[in-house]
């Protein structure tokens, strides 16, 4: 998810350790990779990573098809009523997108070696699909399945209809045509996950617009001094939630 | 070929807490030392920025500081009967990464062992007589509190822990924890300020004719200077502790304790991004020449040392010696051998209460914010007629209200659609939680060895872990659970649940960076793979350092304990090994 802003900053990093003499005692052994520190602690400014805030048009991942169905998928995960606008408007899709777009559907930190084996529920995920993967197939399933039962695509149900779609692959009811060490369980769990991780995220990944749901619950967002109310018991917190690039 | 580099007096693997205290210790005993660390430098102006470390999705979902599997995974299953299968993504624990390892991103609820835990065989078997211990594999850990007691004090000074002492010099104190081993003096700093869900847990469970107390902190109450002159801030309860690093220099870590006094010695040489392979070995086996570590770009190096310090965390520390054919690896059906022998973990259960017209404001919180009482922890209560040994402390611990992993609603409640909607919005600021931490007891069926299938990016096995709560762990932990019930009906909640441990270990969820055993401490090389001063019985110029020491895991976190080994075993090396090398105890 970061990589970018990381190398880069580490490059920046290195090129300011190469200006001051740090690396003097074992120079020799060290070219550009693995550090050598010693006799100060190594400190440069700027050499922080920020996040970088997602551009909300377009899609980097989802074909149109796929972006329509889970547009309309975190609109029923995630209602518009008088709490909050619905999955949608607040970004769930953009967020999930840009996610699959980046290092987490890639799986780039995930142990991805063979031999895949179906294991126990206890062992954890253990398919050979990245979660971009895992998309890409459980919404062609998906399709698929809403095609056979309803001839339509999922976004062309009623919402009565999709929360029966949904609810069946929740429970069971529904099996998805996907593969071995993939069930239908996992697919609807990682877009459930995902949905409420871009819901509650940091509006700088593209959901949670207009921090509808920290609003919503009191989550005063990226605040981090709270000495002035950790001894009022009981009392509603005053302040209004801030996120990191300082919305409001 | 390896490049050889120049001789080192000690070499350490692994530049995180034990890491740290060791080449603090060695260096001001004048030794000239390197630490070889697999992850990045991290400072916290740099890496734990205030301006934005306060990012759930990034450092508490993704897990950004956190060793990545595809650099290190493990297998797991629950029996010896199951093919293990390689943990994909780490859920159950998070081991660290980079300096200052897991010390980094941990809560900070900071625990000495107990007496009792010491020497737990002699002592369960003296009371209950050691039937009662049949098909458990406690032993005594070959140390004695008094010998522990300084080192523990060592590491409470340098952190500058926040509590209040239970027992002074073997004086109760009101209002610290009556059931402590004996302290010889009180905590650096005075316990935090609590808030509203801690503090009516206190009051509940005192009006129930228990004993709570402050949980002892590393999120400091107050500014701090250590010992060795370093200055930590005030914890400003900012909810975004465990699996962070903290901006504001308030939790003890490597990098708010020790790096900037360790950073600047002339004998000291830190080495990131440099992965250690191998401790390598004369051909006799009984002596560590040097390690071998690949650097970022795959470059590898032999670097030759007079002492070597696996410091690398409890697992990993059992793994390189594994690797490293250092101590003869442990077969659960002979019950022979040490190197993975009495791998244990933590027996955890939790309850959750519902409230009308509350304001808990879960957002304002620390790792290790809260109130714990030890009333039914360790042997603190009589297990004669109890059909187990062991405990849990239960704690009431404000973490923080982050929202993507915090949302609780009462059972029953839909997990998306209007109803969780609503559910979800009425009971973020009503709704409080308490939690057991319990022992966890060797059994001769939980063991760490090689996979004999998976293996890590240099092609190395994989480390293999088979484990599973054993039934005295279960049985305990469903005594705590009622207790806990009974607790939770004392609140007059609107509604609550308390869970209930079951067989089968699911590597999923997270429970607990708290794996122990594997690299044992003991006075018997039959039954330990490392002396009381956590030298190799084996190979006499390796000491083994962290959680890997434990015969087994009490119900609190390990690392009050792993830090005071690692002073003592730095003591051992500084004022006996140095002076004349070789084995400290005779095998
Ligand atoms: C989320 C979380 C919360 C926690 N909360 C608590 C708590 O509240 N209380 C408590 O007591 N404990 C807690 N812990 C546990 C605590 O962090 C550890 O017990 C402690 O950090 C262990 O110290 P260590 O030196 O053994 O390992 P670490 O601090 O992890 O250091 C080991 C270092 O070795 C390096 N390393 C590993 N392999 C190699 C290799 N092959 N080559 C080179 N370097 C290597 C690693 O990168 C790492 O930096 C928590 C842990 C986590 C993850
Ligand atoms: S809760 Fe306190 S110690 Fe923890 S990260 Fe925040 S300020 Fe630091």
């Amino acid at each position: 998810m970061h990589t970018d802003a990381r190398s880069l900053s580490r490059r920046r990093l290195l090129a300011s350790v190469a200006a001051v003499p740090i690396l003097a005692a074992t120079a020799d052994f060290f070219s550009a990779s693995g550090r050598s520190i010693s006799g100060q602690v190594p400190w440069s400014p700027f050499a922080g990573a920020p996040p970088r805030p997602v551009n909300p048009l377009g899609w980097y991942f989802f074909t149109p098809g796929e972006a329509a169905a889970v547009e309309a998928i975190v609109d029923r995960l995630i209602p518009a009523d008088h709490l909050t606008p619905g999955g949608k408007d607040c970004g769930c899709a953009v967020f999930i997108d840009r996610q699959l777009a980046g290092s987490f559907g890639q799986a780039n930190s995930l142990y991805t070696k063979a031999p895949f084996a179906v294991g126990l529920p206890i062992q954890g995920y253990q398919g050979d699909l990245t979660p971009a993967g895992r998309y890409r197939l459980g919404l062609r399933a998906l399709a698929d399945y809403t095609h056979g039962a309803y001839k339509k695509d999922f976004v062309q149900l009623s919402p009565a209809e999709q929360d029966a779609v949904l609810n069946g692959l929740d429970t069971g009811k529904i099996v998805l045509k996907l593969k071995p060490g993939f069930s239908t369980r996992e697919f609807f769990e990682l877009v459930l996950q995902n949905t409420m991780e871009g819901f509650f995220a940091d509006p700088l990944y593209g959901g949670n617009r207009g921090m509808a749901s920290w609003k919503m619950l009191g989550f005063p967002g990226a605040r981090y001094d709270y000495r002035d109310h950790i001894d009022k018991h009981n009392v509603r917190y005053p302040r209004d939630p801030v996120s990191i690039y300082g919305e409001a | 070929m390896a490049r050889l580099l120049p001789k080192r007096d000690a070499v350490i693997i692994g530049l995180g807490w034990t890491g740290a205290i060791l080449a603090q210790q060695l260096t001001e005993a004048g030794l000239n030392v390197v630490a070889i660390e697999r992850g990045p430098w991290r400072d916290t102006a740099s890496d734990f920025n205030i301006a934005y470390i306060q990012d759930e999705l990034r450092y508490g979902i993704r897990k950004e500081l956190f060793l990545q599997p595809a650099v290190e995974a493990m297998t797991m299953r629950n029996n010896a009967a199951q093919t293990a299968l390689p943990m994909r993504d780490y859920g159950s624990f998070l081991p660290g990464h980079g300096v200052g390892g897991a010390g980094v991103h941990w809560n900070g609820a900071s625990w000495r062992f107990w007496d009792g835990d010491l020497q737990i065989r002699s002592q369960l078997t003296r009371r209950y007589g050691a039937k009662k211990l049949t098909g458990l594999q406690l032993q005594d850990w070959g140390v004695t509190w008094n010998e522990l007691e300084h080192s523990f004090d060592q590491f409470e000074y340098l952190c500058g822990i926040s509590g209040k002492a239970g027992n002074l010099k073997g004086q109760i104190q009101a209002g610290g924890n009556p059931f402590e081993s004996p302290r010889s003096r009180g905590y650096p700093t005075p316990p935090m300020k609590m808030s509203y869900a801690p503090s009516l847990f206190a009051r509940t469970v005192t009006e129930l004719g228990f004993h709570p107390f402050p949980t002892p902190s590393a999120n400091l109450s107050t500014a701090y200077v250590n010992p060795l002159g370093v200055a930590l801030g005030q914890c400003t309860y900012c909810g975004f502790c465990e699996r962070f690093g903290c901006g504001n220099y308030s939790k003890a870590s490597a990098q708010t304790t020790i790096l900037p006094v360790l950073m600047r010695k002339p004998n000291f040489e830190a080495r990131t991004e440099c992965e250690v392979l191998k401790i390598n070995l004369t051909p006799d086996g009984k002596h560590a020449r040097s390690v071998t570590y690949l650097d970022a770009q795959g470059v590898e190096y032999e670097q030759p040392g007079d002492m070597v310090l696996l410091c690398a965390y409890g697992l990993m520390n059992v793994r390189m010696m594994l690797l490293s054919r250092i101590g003869q690896p442990y077969d659960p059906v002979s019950g022979k051998g040490v190197v993975g022998r009495n791998y244990c973990y933590q027996t955890s259960a939790a309850a959750r209460l519902f409230f009308d017209g509350k304001n808990f404001n879960p957002f304002i919180g620390a790792g290790a914010l809260g109130q714990t009482m030890d009333d039914f922890n360790g042997d603190a209560f009589d297990h004669s007629h109890l059909d187990f040994v062991g405990g849990a402390q239960i704690n009431c611990i404000i973490t923080g209200g982050r929202p993507i992993g915090s949302r609780p609603t009462p059972p029953g409640t839909p997990r998306w659609g209007a109803k969780w909607k609503a559910e979800t919005a009425k009971n973020y600021q009503n709704s409080m939680g308490f939690a057991s931490q319990g022992s966890s007891y060797p059994v001769r069926e939980n063991y760490l060895d090689l996979d004999p299938t998976y293996t890590d990016r240099h092609g190395r096995p994989l480390l293999r872990m088979t484990f599973d709560f054993p039934d005295n762990d279960i049985a305990m932990s469903h005594y705590v659970s009622d207790r806990m019930e009974t607790i939770a009906k004392s609140f007059n909640a609107k509604s609550w649940a308390v869970s209930r441990l079951k067989k089968g270990w699911d590597a999923v969820p997270y429970q607990s960076t708290h794996n122990t055993g594997g690299a044992v401490m003991g006075a018997d090389p039959g039954t330990s793979a490392v002396n009381k001063y956590l030298q190799s019985w084996d190979v006499p110029n390796v000491f083994v350092i962290g959680a890997s020491a434990f015969g087994h895991n009490g119900g609190r976190n390990p690392t009050g304990t792993v830090g005071a080994l690692a002073y003592w075993a730095a003591e051992a090396i500084a004022t006996k090994y140095i002076k004349s090398p070789g084995a400290l105890v005779p095998a």
